[in-house]
């Protein structure tokens, strides 16, 4: 129990910040990108030290606080984080600064004049739902955050996107919704079969009947499969991360998707235990899939950033078995992929947005042989896609060794069909590479003005510390897992899972 | 010859009613008497006044629970909760019908079946606009605040004539596109004859039964008897029907969205709000006061009309390319969420009902108030949708508003619209019902569609040529707006006060 109400502070913070952003004239466009960035540099810097108050060895939830809210319903403002929210928290809070860096002109380029500290202010918005998507350990409270997120991403998405971004809108929005409303019917019966309470911790111990405890399950788990996307309701991903600007797909794919994965995890398996074992099979069946059609899409892909959004299906597939095969270094590995993946996929946008961006074009047959014009961004290209297909060295292979391996003791057959995803994202990341930076110039590239300007420094800036942390936790994890292993551990024990013999999920034995 | 004793009659515990109708009757000789142009004023501040004034005498009465005037009014917790509603609502409604700021001369003329062009009616367009729907207002609010308390079912039958007359007139004095307007009052007033003629027969049915009309005599009926309750069961039918009428539950929904579309858009807010809490008020009095002993044989009927109203209105909205007409089926598909709550047991669904139609009768002002400034080249609403393309350009922050209530409207958190539908699916869980939760969130879903279109065609879509202005919003439709936006907020961030008023309130005195 820490005296500072971190967490709390961690959630308001963006928003104060986005409401001063939203006040500033919009006639100052650089004053409100300077505030922006201050005041997102100013939320990693409380993350440290949050991070600094958490002791990965301590209790599972810590820095708990908690203020009544509706007392009428048992609904409090209680906040609390486990390893697993503190690593998401961190993820945030790293990526919106350099999201607001990467997206320092987005707000200007779209056709129409559109208000620059309007965008800055929803994404520091964006942020502060993020955030307490994560840290709430009410139930309610989960629930408000999740769907609140869906309104600043829906107007970035569709004032800001592309050239199809009120489709995409619309389209994002109302599949959240779908999945958020058959959330409520569920989080309405927890309330009323767990003792008009939505307290996290209350709930845990709380015991519901087979039938209400899969139906439950059901609602929640339609939610986040629509979220995260799992086959078969990922359509809306490929729309919303084409139209959206790179830097807002960054925190879409990155971090917002996450939030289906943390509630499985956080939500389903401790709240339905003997639900979350019998659903198990068609939830892996599901991944599955996932991975290997979502892989296919993607190596059809002639649109850079729909392709980028296929992958990143593909990944979450490798994140679902990761946490249905019920295993703590699948699991771990899964936390972990959450984590690699928003910095190797995070990345991977980026680059895909500055190149898009200088071609004015996301189609690949618009680009060839581009690493001829622009040497320094091919490379930053080729080494995103290289973490994105997990080289062995960079951060999302330890992951994904992870779940392999911790899918392999229980699930052969899973394992087995998951690796042939591997094999199809080399396809599809080396020859997207390929077709746009290597191989003839393509000569109209050479008429693009953009094209022969290759990284600015603010681009470098973007990109440094997202390259040097996926080389860094590549080689030493460590910082991480002891992080992360507790926390999936303590949910693992909720489902009553334990690892078979002979078990090797300590710290010392992994990579 | 028997003696003849006037009943006890409580002024203090009717002073609310007193006050509306008295100001109403005033209202009629500042018609009569006070020369025309200094009537608006007059005539807006008197109803103003009025309906504080009756607001203030509901909260003092706060925790009374008495039957007076005979046994035909009761003054309980949900009558003065409903009493108290009714006010606000009023309130904000008359800020609305009493702008003059975009319409110099009001919304409203005083002989709209004048010939159009005719000498008469330039004479009534040039002279300074009418002001008959001020009393008009205050006997129709009166109406409904003696609807919400009544205590038998012959005052119940008076109350409802009361509030719906002025209704039916009101909707007829629509200073532009005065077509619509008067067969929107024909069709009000059609339909509105025949369900009170239904509920009246309901009336006689359930004579036939009791041998009273008074609900605590029904009551006692029902429970001493033996014989076959088809009677009973038949004329509560009858009557329910009258009352869903009123509330636009389907199938008895037809008239509303052509009455939304013709009748004046200040009229529709004030009916929206405030009609909605009338009826479902009366309903909630009827039955669980008068009919709680036969819950068996009414609570499944009303969850097979919970259901269809909901889905009907939800998927009819869909199709709307009129906001008016799109508000109108949102409205019925929010009378499904209410009768939802209809089949919790008393108290927690009283209790969830009030709170929706508070949270519900905000948003609803909002967006009209907001309907009435969008106006064309020549003056005039421009309901159709394609002509709001970009409209949130002109005024971000009216088109904010507009957004914010259209999100509570489709239960977004952190606002009332979340809070209320949580209440009603709650209360409804919690009696077993998950069918009518389910129901409830698939009607959600596809009515969240339309809400969003709008939101779309303000904030997404480029403006073009057609596209209609946004007017600024005079000082009393601005406090509307304030209130409105506060208040949806407000409900959906603390609405912890209002839930334990609901939960104190909602106790019937028999």
């Amino acid at each position: 129990m820490s005296g500072f109400p971190y967490l709390s502070v961690l959630t308001v913070a963006p928003a104060v910040g986005a409401a001063v952003v939203a006040l500033l004239p919009r006639s100052r466009p650089l004053l409100a990108r300077r505030v922006a960035l201050g005041w997102s540099l100013g939320v990693f810097v409380l993350l440290l030290a949050t991070w600094a108050a958490f002791d990965p060895g301590g209790d599972r939830f810590q820095l708990r606080e908690s203020y009544p809210w509706i007392p009428h319903w048992g609904v409090n403002f209680t906040f609390a984080v486990d390893g697993i929210a503190l690593v998401m928290v961190a993820l945030i809070a790293l990526l919106v600064p350099l999201v607001i860096l990467a997206s320092w002109h987005d707000a200007e380029k779209t056709g129409v004049k559109r208000s620059v500290p309007a965008f800055f202010a929803l994404i520091l918005a964006l942020q502060a739902t993020m955030i307490g998507v994560f840290v709430a350990a009410d139930v309610f409270l989960f629930y408000v955050f999740f769907e609140v997120m869906l309104v600043p991403m829906y107007f970035l998405i569709g004032s800001y996107g592309g050239a199809r971004r009120q489709y995409a809108a619309v389209k994002f929005f109302i599949y959240a919704l779908v999945g958020g409303l058959f959330m409520l019917a569920a989080v309405v019966g927890l309330w009323v079969l767990g003792g008009n309470t939505l307290d996290w911790e209350t709930l845990q111990g709380a015991e519901f009947t087979t039938t209400a405890g899969r139906w439950m399950f059901l609602g929640f788990f339609l939610a986040f499969a629509i979220k995260a996307p799992f086959f078969p309701f990922h359509t809306w991903l490929p729309d919303a991360g084409g139209a959206a600007p790179a830097g807002v797909a960054v925190l879409l794919v990155g971090v917002l998707d996450k939030v289906a994965t943390f509630g499985i995890l956080r939500y389903l398996l401790p709240l339905f235990p003997e639900a979350s074992q019998w659903f198990a099979p068609a939830a892996l069946t599901l991944a599955v899939i996932g991975i290997i059609y979502a892989a296919l899409l993607a190596v059809g892909q002639n649109d850079l950033k729909r392709l980028v959004a296929y992958t990143s299906i593909a990944h979450f597939g490798f994140i679902g078995v990761g946490i249905f095969v019920f295993t703590t270094q699948a699991g771990t590995g899964a936390v972990l992929y959450m984590f690699n993946h928003g910095l190797a996929t995070g990345l991977l946008f980026l680059v895909v947005g500055m190149l898009v961006a200088r071609r004015g074009s996301a189609l690949i047959s618009d680009f060839g042989g581009a690493g001829k014009m622009v040497p320094l961004l091919a490379g930053v290209l080729l080494f995103a896609g290289l973490a994105s297909l997990s080289l062995p060295g960079l951060a999302p292979f330890i992951s994904e060794f992870l779940v392999l391996v911790g899918a392999f003791t229980v699930n052969p057959a899973v394992a087995v069909i998951a690796t042939l995803g591997i094999v199809l994202a080399a396809a599809y990341v080396l020859w997207m590479i390929q077709r746009t930076t290597q191989g003839p110039l393509n000569p109209r590239l050479t008429d693009v003005g953009a094209m022969k300007r290759d990284m600015s420094l603010r681009e470098k800036v973007v990109v440094a510390p997202m390259v040097a942390l996926i080389i860094f936790f590549g080689f030493y994890p460590a910082p991480l897992i002891e992080v992360i292993n507790p926390a999936v551990e303590a949910t693992l024990a909720d489902v009553g899972a334990t690892d078979p013999a002979p078990t090797v999920a300590t710290t010392e034995s992994q990579p | 010859m028997t003696d003849f004793t006037l009943p006890e009659i409580d002024y203090a515990a009717i002073g609310p009613l007193v006050v509306l109708f008295g100001a109403a009757c005033l209202g009629v000789l500042v018609e009569a008497l006070v020369p025309r142009r200094l009537r608006h004023p007059l005539q807006l501040g008197l109803a103003l006044v009025a309906v504080v004034v009756a607001f203030i005498l509901v909260v003092r009465l706060a925790g009374l629970g008495l039957v007076t005037a005979g046994g035909s009014v009761t003054i309980d917790g949900p009558a003065l909760f409903m009493q108290g509603t009714l006010m606000v609502f009023g309130f904000v409604a008359l800020l609305v019908i009493g702008d003059r700021a975009v319409d110099r001369q009001g919304a409203f003329v005083a002989q709209p079946a004048i010939a159009v062009g005719s000498e008469a009616d330039r004479r009534q367009l040039e002279a300074p606009g009418s002001t008959e729907v001020f009393p008009l207002t205050l006997f129709s609010l009166g109406g409904m605040a003696l609807f919400v308390s009544a205590s038998d079912l012959l005052t119940m039958f008076i109350a409802l004539e009361v509030l719906s007359l002025p209704l039916y007139l009101m909707c007829a004095l629509a200073r532009r596109r005065r077509l619509l307007s008067q067969e929107a009052a024909v069709k009000y007033f059609l339909l509105g004859a025949y369900a009170s003629s239904f509920f009246l027969f309901g009336v006689a049915l359930i004579y036939g039964f009791a041998g009273t009309v008074d609900f605590a005599g029904i009551h006692d009926a029902i429970a001493a008897s033996m014989m076959d309750r088809l009677l009973v069961v038949a004329g509560l039918a009858l009557v329910v029907m009258g009352l869903l009428f009123k509330a636009a539950a389907a199938p008895f929904h037809v008239w509303t969205p052509d009455v939304y579309q013709g009748a004046p858009t200040p009229v529709v807010a004030f009916m929206a709000a405030a009609t909605k809490v009338a009826a479902f008020g009366a309903l909630l009095r009827v039955l669980y006061v008068a009919f709680e002993r036969i819950t068996w044989d009414w609570q499944p009927v009303l969850g097979v009309i919970a259901v269809l109203t909901m889905m009907l209105g939800a998927i009819l909205a869909v199709t709307q390319t009129d906001i008016k007409r799109l508000l109108a089926y949102s409205w019925i598909a929010n009378a499904g969420y209410v009768l939802v709550a209809f089949v919790a047991p008393g108290q927690v669904g009283t209790a969830a009902t009030m709170f929706y139609l508070v949270a519900y009768g905000f948003a609803v002002l909002g967006a009209f108030a907001i309907v009435t400034l969008v106006r064309d080249a020549d003056g005039g609403e421009t309901p159709h949708l394609s002509r709001w393309a970009g409209l949130g350009r002109q005024s971000p922050v009216v088109a904010g508003v507009f957004t914010l209530v259209m999100l509570a409207l489709a239960g977004i958190p952190l606002t009332a619209g979340f809070t209320a539908k949580f209440a009603v699916f709650s209360a409804a869980l919690s009696a077993g019902h998950v069918w009518l939760v389910i129901a409830g969130v698939l009607s959600s879903l596809i009515i969240a569609f339309p809400y969003l279109r709008v939101v779309v065609m303000m904030w997404l879509s480029e403006p073009g040529e057609s596209t209609a202005t946004l007017e600024v919003p005079g000082s009393l439709t601005a406090a509307a707006l304030a209130v409105a936006a506060i208040a949806t907020v407000a409900l959906g961030v603390v609405p912890g006060p209002l839930l334990d008023l609901v939960s104190e309130a909602a106790i019937f005195v028999r």
